[in-house]
């Protein structure tokens, strides 16, 4: 029974000896929102998105997709389940070009089992990928082997990929680091648009508070493992503990500091 | 099915080797056949090294494959030559689905060792069981191929003919395969394990069906020699048969299926020329151009090939 | 009982030797994270020396008690010797490639070597039982072995404390250490990590020479005694784990009392017990007895 949660954790804990990566973190997410993740280096916010993709088992707590209980569950399986990733360090094919690592994604969706001998490149797939390396502006690197292509560029291609799939629960891993400063707006459009066709629920997880506020209906502020905060964006960016743990000084305030992205709380 | 070029162009070479076949002196349609009955096992490591997997025990199968024949022939009385094949690639394969359960978890050098270890395993079984002729192994009696029974030089034709059309359509298969979907799956697997499953597949099925591929071919492989030498010892399944496809297929190259093909040929012309000529040079000149091929040519010789051609993938 | 003991007894002796044999090459993985192939033509050759030089030694009425040192040290020196032009001629060039790569480089440096040493030394087997003759045997327990058997395990148990003093005692040793832990911090702290290489790489390979001169009063030297070597090496520092000293002691333990007791109880099974304790240990712990897990990435 969901009540329209697609993502629910409840009191999911991670330790690696010392360290705890995460604690007693229980979060419920509706379909359809947009969720900014934040909090400093080390608070949690990769480890979090690694749990629930099934990377890493927590010590103790669920994670629930639709209701179901994927704790237990393999990357593998909980992708299958429609729910996608994209990495801070994007995570490609190297030594095959643009094209083919979309067209590897998208055929690996349709196919649960890989045919070894229906070819990977058919028609309707290079349209699918042609049209989704369009959407992320890649047109002039799809022939280009990834490896000799800028880390910007990777990043698109990264983000491209778990766009792939017709995913319902999509988590971005720093999607604008690397970006420039000019071009980071322009493809959180592109990806937030994409996304609006079709109704998928997004976690971004951000160090950038541009980012964060533009397109963050809500916010999940992350320290030392825990959630220290969970609401709506310009709530939580203002309260104080955030401000000291994750955004930086009391200092912190931008004239009109509350744009579109509260509009609606 | 669609055919590209390359399948046309190697099933145009089939062709004309098998057209060729009777007008050539017995020594070379011998050696051609040893070469390819070589090349297939040989695509067996070029396809797994396309996922980034060195087997050092492709000996194994090439072995049961050998051994098989060798006893169905001698015990059941089989002769049949596709009979003793189905036989052969059958065994090595369900070995391969059994021993890929384990292998399929290890990667880089530890697969290698593992797989080595198999091999050996099955190497110490040989060479101690009297019953099997120990390190002198046993020889077999000619085959029959359908129901047709040719004897001496017609015999061998045939063992030839037969080898040929087989290493074509496998390099034709592979070439298939390398262009499918499981296929470049290998290629992700090389690069990225970790985003392969990421995107929903399993890389340890995909490389268990590799490795149980990959056996299948050594598997038939080693029939053929068998049928070609008539002869069968446990040389065939030691780690330096296993060690000598790997770097046939280095030196090769595995940018394409046709390298293998010639460079098998290649390398069993050269031996026969360097054991006759200057014996004791032989692994010295694989040694060395083994060395120059890691140091200035890592795409093997196919790279020469390649660069004369001035095409992409 | 009889049986127990004759099997404890050649175990440790072929343990003894096992472990002599795979030093070498266990010392060189752990800090180059090389699997070397040559190993097995290193071994080789340092056979054939001690076996040219006991030939000669003898032949020549030099005194006997010297023959010893002469063919250990024979052994010593190629071994040095070929492991420096190797490590500089060869690997020196390929350290930023993939393992596998180089791996295949030591092969194709062995495949050189095996024809090199039948060049020189011609397909005669070459038999030097001086040392064994020499040294004669003894009883113990009711059982009689010969004194250079009991010389290669307190050889084995020397070259086990010296190393383990050497890595853990001195200043060379523990920059060493270091160096395996991490190769790049310590080329960043200013270790002389090229040249950490080459001394390793010459002390192992003089390790596997040294042991085929031990070996070769034993044996009948032919070509290709190399190639059994160097799997039988593989198995003992694979089971031990790769790069371990303490593993190859242990894995030679192994190793050597599996042989024995097959050789003692079912001599058809030898080979295949060797390499399915190989295999087993491979499928329950890939690191080895004693090596460090592999830790994931990302």
């Amino acid at each position: 029974m969901s009540d329209g949660l697609i993502l629910e954790t409840r009191g999911v804990s991670l330790s690696f000896g010392a360290v705890v990566a995460a604690q007693d973190v229980s979060v419920a997410v509706r379909s359809g929102e947009a969720v900014g993740i934040i909090g400093a280096n080390g608070a949690g916010k990769t480890t979090f998105v690694n749990i629930v993709t099934g990377y890493l088992k927590p010590d103790s707590g669920r994670i629930f997709y639709g209701g179901e209980d994927i704790t237990p569950l393999s990357p593998r399986d909980i992708t299958r389940r429609g729910i996608r990733r994209s990495f801070q360090i994007p995570q490609l094919f190297l030594d095959l070009l643009a094209r083919e690592n979309l067209l590897i994604a998208i055929a690996i969706a349709e196919e649960p089992s890989p045919s070894p001998w229906r070819p990977l490149d058919t028609a309707s797939r290079r349209a699918e990928a042609d049209a989704v390396s369009s959407r992320m502006g890649l047109e002039p690197y799809r022939d280009r082997e990834v490896r000799v292509l800028p880390q910007g560029v990777r990043k698109l291609i990264d983000i491209a990929m778990s766009l792939t799939g017709r995913p319902r629960l999509l988590l971005l891993d720093e999607p604008t680091s690397g970006i420039s400063a000019d071009e980071k707006f322009e493809i959180m459009d592109r990806v937030m648009n994409a996304l609006k066709e079709t109704a998928v629920t997004v976690l971004f997880v951000e160090h950038d508070m541009e980012i964060v506020e533009r397109y963050a209906r809500r916010v999940i502020a992350f320290f030392d493992g825990r959630v220290i905060a969970d609401g709506p964006t310009a709530q939580v960016l203002s309260a104080a503990d955030v401000r000291r743990y994750v955004v930086g000084t009391e200092i912190y305030r931008r004239a009109g500091a509350v744009g579109e992205a509260n509009a609606v709380g | 099915m669609a055919f590209d070029r390359t399948s046309l162009l190697l099933l145009g070479a089939l062709i004309a080797t098998l057209v060729a076949g009777p007008f050539l002196p017995a020594w070379f349609t011998f050696l051609a056949t040893v070469a390819l009955s070589k090349a297939l096992v040989v695509l067996g490591v070029m396809l797994l090294m396309r996922a980034g997997l060195v087997s050092f025990g492709q000996g194994l199968y090439y072995g049961i494959g050998a051994y098989g024949a060798g006893l169905a022939a001698n015990m059941l009385g089989i002769r049949d030559a596709f009979l003793l094949l189905a036989l052969g690639v059958a065994a090595s394969a369900v070995v391969a689905a059994i021993v890929s359960v384990l292998l399929a978890r290890y990667r880089d050098i530890f697969f290698a060792m593992l797989s080595l270890a198999f091999s050996m395993i099955f190497y110490g079984l040989l060479v101690r069981s009297a019953a099997l002729g120990s390190t002198d192994g046993f020889n077999l009696p000619p085959a029959n191929f359908a129901g047709w029974s040719p004897v001496g030089a017609t015999g061998r034709s045939a063992v030839f003919m037969l080898t040929a059309v087989l290493a074509f359509l496998a390099a034709i298969g592979a070439h298939r395969y390398l262009k499918s979907t499981l296929g470049m799956i290998g290629e992700a697997i090389r690069t990225n394990e970790i985003r392969v499953e990421y995107l929903g597949a399993s890389v340890r099925r995909a490389i268990q069906i590799k490795v149980v591929l990959a056996a299948a071919l050594a598997g038939a492989g080693g029939v053929l020699t068998a049928l070609a030498a008539s002869h069968i010892d446990p040389g065939l399944a030691y780690w330096t048969t296993s060690g000598e496809f790997v770097f046939v297929a280095l030196l090769s190259g595995t940018a394409h299926v046709a390298a293998p093909l010639i460079g098998c040929m290649l390398f069993e012309l050269i031996r026969t020329f360097a054991v006759q000529y200057a014996p004791y040079t032989w692994q010295m000149v694989v040694g060395a151009s083994m060395l120059a091929v890691i140091m200035f040519l890592p795409g093997g010789l196919w790279s020469l090939v390649r660069m004369r051609l001035r095409r992409t993938a | 009982m009889q049986q127990l003991i004759a099997i404890l007894v050649d175990g440790t002796v072929y343990f003894s030797w096992l472990f002599i044999v795979s030093l070498g090459l266990t010392l060189i993985y752990g800090v180059m994270n090389i699997l070397n192939i040559a190993h097995g033509s290193l071994f080789a050759l340092g056979a054939y020396m001690a076996a040219w030089v006991i030939g000669a030694w003898f032949a020549g009425g030099l005194p006997p008690a010297a023959s010893f040192l002469a063919f250990a040290v024979a052994g010593v020196a190629v071994g040095a010797v070929l492991g420096l032009v190797i490590e500089r001629g060869v690997l020196t060039r390929m350290y930023g490639s993939d393992p596998i790569v180089i791996i295949l480089a030591t092969y194709a440096v062995f495949l050189i070597l095996e024809d090199v040493i039948t060049l020189v030394w011609g397909l005669d087997p070459y038999l030097a039982y001086q040392p064994y003759a020499l040294l004669g045997r003894v009883q113990l327990a009711g059982i009689s072995f010969s004194i250079y058997d009991l010389g290669l395990v307190v050889t084995a148990l020397v070259l086990a404390a010296a190393s383990w003093y050497a890595l853990n005692r001195t200043r060379q040793g523990k920059l060493l250490l270091v160096v395996i832990h991490d190769r790049e911090v310590s080329a960043a702290m200013g270790i002389n990590v090229r040249l950490k290489f080459t001394m390793t790489f010459m002390i192992g390979a003089a390790l596997g020479a040294l042991g085929g001169a031990l070996s070769a009063p034993g044996i009948s030297v032919v070509p290709g005694v190399g190639v059994d070597i160097i799997v039988l090496a593989f198995a003992v520092t694979v089971v031990g784990g790769l790069g371990s000293i303490p593993g190859a002691l242990v894995g030679a333990l192994i190793v050597g009392l599996c042989r024995a007791a097959a050789v003692h109880l079912m001599p058809e099974a030898e080979l295949f017990v060797i390499y399915s304790v190989m295999a087993l240990v491979l499928a329950v712990r890939p690191q080895g007895l004693f090596g460090r897990a592999i830790a994931r990435k990302i």
